[in-house]
């Protein structure tokens, strides 16, 4: 990929709205080690998609400001998704921290890193692929959509 | 039908006109026709812009292309071919563009691992180019899908053959394309088309030869021991098996790569003796750049890079600062980023590595000042070394691989639009054109004319010559013409429709 700072934003936003809530709403019922309701989880997974979301702004942040440091300006497909570990590492220590709003009681590491996986995987594998469809300019435009 | 409609003659009033009112080609003699846009190339430019019209729901009845070529990917696969690319070996191109395929899914990567059964390239588009070298398709899948394509949107039914001889706006709007049919295919020495809207997109008007060589292929009458790598010199490579020799390569760019490789591929097949020295005018000893920010790879004589820009001209950073930019500070922008650059392949590097251990290879830094035959004719290249001494290279040949030509002016096509047209040169030296590529000061009423590929260099967008260049061009076209209504906007709902089509292999509606 080859964003722009404006476009990393966007479509960071984009992806987890989209991609992130329809996959979050699908793996719910199906993740392991949880004891409360399906409410309960459901409610759970969506604080932490959003918090993924806020933080996931700062991370574009800083990849940008690494990526200056490539001739090409550009952010191999790879990097999009071996940053699933500090980004992973991060919202699993807020977690554990109890620093999400929302989130009172623990959430066992197994459905944490289910949900994230999952999601990781499907925005990174929409955004090589499917997302070009559906928007001809978004990687002739550094990624923005607006 | 009057007398005066049989001469089909370019009267020197349509010469000197650069405003044609329909009543002096029927007074000419020159039949006209009429189609709402003719594209002028008939090569991937005009391709690009049809396929993405097609794909924007204008039918092929509405549209015509004028070329010599009889397929888009003529011209391309002669070039590629004769500067030693032949269709099984990889080009210069990101697995995302896909001239065939304006959205890049599924990618050239996915789209040869699946035809080949080769997990191997879609783990080398997975690590690129950390791990591996940037995924780059076959020249053979290039004209394989593009014909798919082609046939998809029904190029041949839009295929008008001949020569354009020029451009000139209609009084009333519009324009009038001028074509030369092939002899014997048409009962009129000229036609005229009248259209709404046209494209130009005509490439390079030729091959750029350096000073010294054309002056030594002129004096000599010997365009046999100098070539240019863009035209064939298959003898040269059947020359060195027959026995020892020496060449002399000038250029640093992808072609000199390809050269190199053929020789040094040459010389491993057949055990040859082949000895090659490689002429850097501009010999890069290492990364080189403004800052820790902007710092290209380079070394022993080479400047790396991918492609032909830095990636993110194409579609990221760097265009939006080219996009934005002023004159002055796009020129400083074009400075930094430009010039002759070749991708750092890990088997051209061994090989390169191999010739200098062997002593065969013999990379320099060097100014040639003239070129003259040896006694036994051979060629002497007088040179001054980066050092500032004098001295001398005995070779069998010379291949010129600085490129292709690029002073537009050479295309008469361009020529005659530059002075009739209203059209003017930017700083370099191409044609102007606004960001919706029209270019600029030609307009005619209620009809437009654009431009896209090479000739369009040197403006907002630096990656024109470039297949993702050209789907840009294409697009941002597609874009101003759907405000004037000629075609549909290619929104989400068409794009996912349309690809759905493309994938299924139907015609686009």
């Amino acid at each position: 990929m080859i964003p722009t700072l404006a476009g990393r934003l966007q479509t960071r936003i984009f992806l987890l709205a989209t991609v992130g809530v329809v996959l979050t709403a699908l793996v719910v019922p199906v993740l392991p080690g949880g004891s409360g309701s399906l409410a309960e989880t459901y409610l759970t997974a969506y604080l932490i998609l959003l918090a993924a979301a806020v933080a996931g702004l700062g991370w574009e942040l800083l990849y940008h400001l690494l990526m200056q440091f490539r001739w090409d300006k550009d952010w191999p497909t790879l990097f999009g998704l071996v940053t699933i570990v500090p980004e992973g590492l991060l919202m699993w220590t807020l977690l554990e921290r109890g620093l999400i709003p929302g989130i009172d009681g623990p959430v066992p590491f197994s459905t944490f890193a289910t949900m994230f996986a999952v999601v990781w995987t499907g925005q990174w594998l929409f955004a090589n692929g499917p997302m070009r469809v559906l928007s001809v300019q978004w990687r002739l435009r550094g990624g923005r959509l607006f | 039908m009057p007398a005066a409609q049989h001469h089909d003659a370019l009267t020197p009033r349509l010469i000197g006109a650069p405003v044609w009112h329909d009543r002096m080609l029927h007074e000419a003699g020159i039949p006209v026709h009429d189609v709402p846009l003719v594209s002028v190339g008939g090569g991937l430019g005009s391709f690009t812009l049809l396929d993405v019209l097609r794909i924007c729901g204008v039918p092929a009845s509405a549209m015509r292309v004028l070329s010599n070529s009889d397929t888009p990917w003529q011209t391309w696969e002669y070039l590629t071919r004769v500067s030693q690319l032949p269709p099984g070996e990889r080009i210069r191109s990101d697995a995302g563009a896909r001239p065939d395929n304006i959205w890049g899914f599924p990618s050239y990567a996915v789209h040869e691992a699946w035809r080949d059964r080769s997990p191997k390239l879609l783990w080398q588009v997975l690590v690129e180019p950390v791990f591996a070298d940037f995924f780059s398709p076959r020249a053979s899948t290039v004209f394989a899908t593009v014909k798919r394509e082609a046939d998809r949107i029904a190029y041949g039914d839009m295929l008008i053959k001949g020569q354009v001889r020029m451009v000139r706006r209609r009084d009333g709007g519009g324009y009038f394309t001028l074509l030369t049919p092939p002899p014997g295919t048409s009962p009129a020495k000229r036609v005229a088309i009248r259209s709404q809207y046209v494209h130009l997109a005509v490439g390079y008007p030729g091959l750029k030869f350096l000073e010294d060589l054309q002056c030594f292929r002129e004096t000599y009458n010997d365009y046999h021991r100098v070539v240019n790598a863009y035209e064939p010199h298959e003898h040269v490579y059947e020359f060195l098996k027959t026995r020892p020799g020496t060449v002399v390569v000038r250029g640093a760019g992808i072609v000199a790569s390809r050269v190199l490789q053929r020789l040094m591929d040459d010389r491993a097949r057949y055990g040859l003796q082949t000895r090659i020295v490689h002429l850097f005018r501009t010999y890069v000893t290492g990364p080189h750049g403004r800052g820790p920010l902007m710092r290209r790879k380079g070394g022993d004589g080479w400047a790396y890079q991918a492609f032909t820009f830095p990636k993110s001209a194409f579609g990221g950073q760097l265009k939006a600062q080219f996009d934005r930019a002023d004159g002055l500070r796009r020129a400083e922008l074009y400075k930094t980023v430009g010039g002759t650059t070749t991708p750092k392949l890990r088997r051209w590097q061994e090989q390169m590595r191999q010739g200098r251990e062997g002593n065969w290879y013999h990379p320099l830094q060097a100014v040639v000042h003239k070129v003259e035959p040896a006694p036994d004719g051979r060629l002497v290249s007088f040179v001054s070394h980066g050092d500032g001494s004098p001295g001398h290279h005995v070779s069998d040949f010379i291949i010129d691989c600085t490129g292709l030509e690029a002073d537009m002016p050479e295309h008469r096509v361009l020529a005659d639009l530059l002075e009739h047209g209203g059209a003017r040169r930017n700083g370099a030296g191409r044609l102007t054109v606004e960001k919706s590529f029209e270019v600029s000061g030609t307009a005619s009423g209620n009809g437009a004319l654009y431009a896209s590929g090479a000739a369009t260099a040197g403006n907002h967008f630096p990656a024109v010559d470039s297949f993702l260049g050209m789907q840009t061009a294409a697009l941002d076209i597609a874009a101003d013409l759907a405000r004037r209504g000629f075609c549909a906007e290619l929104g989400p709902a068409r794009s996912i429709s349309q690809w759905f089509r493309w994938a299924t292999g139907r015609p686009p509606a």
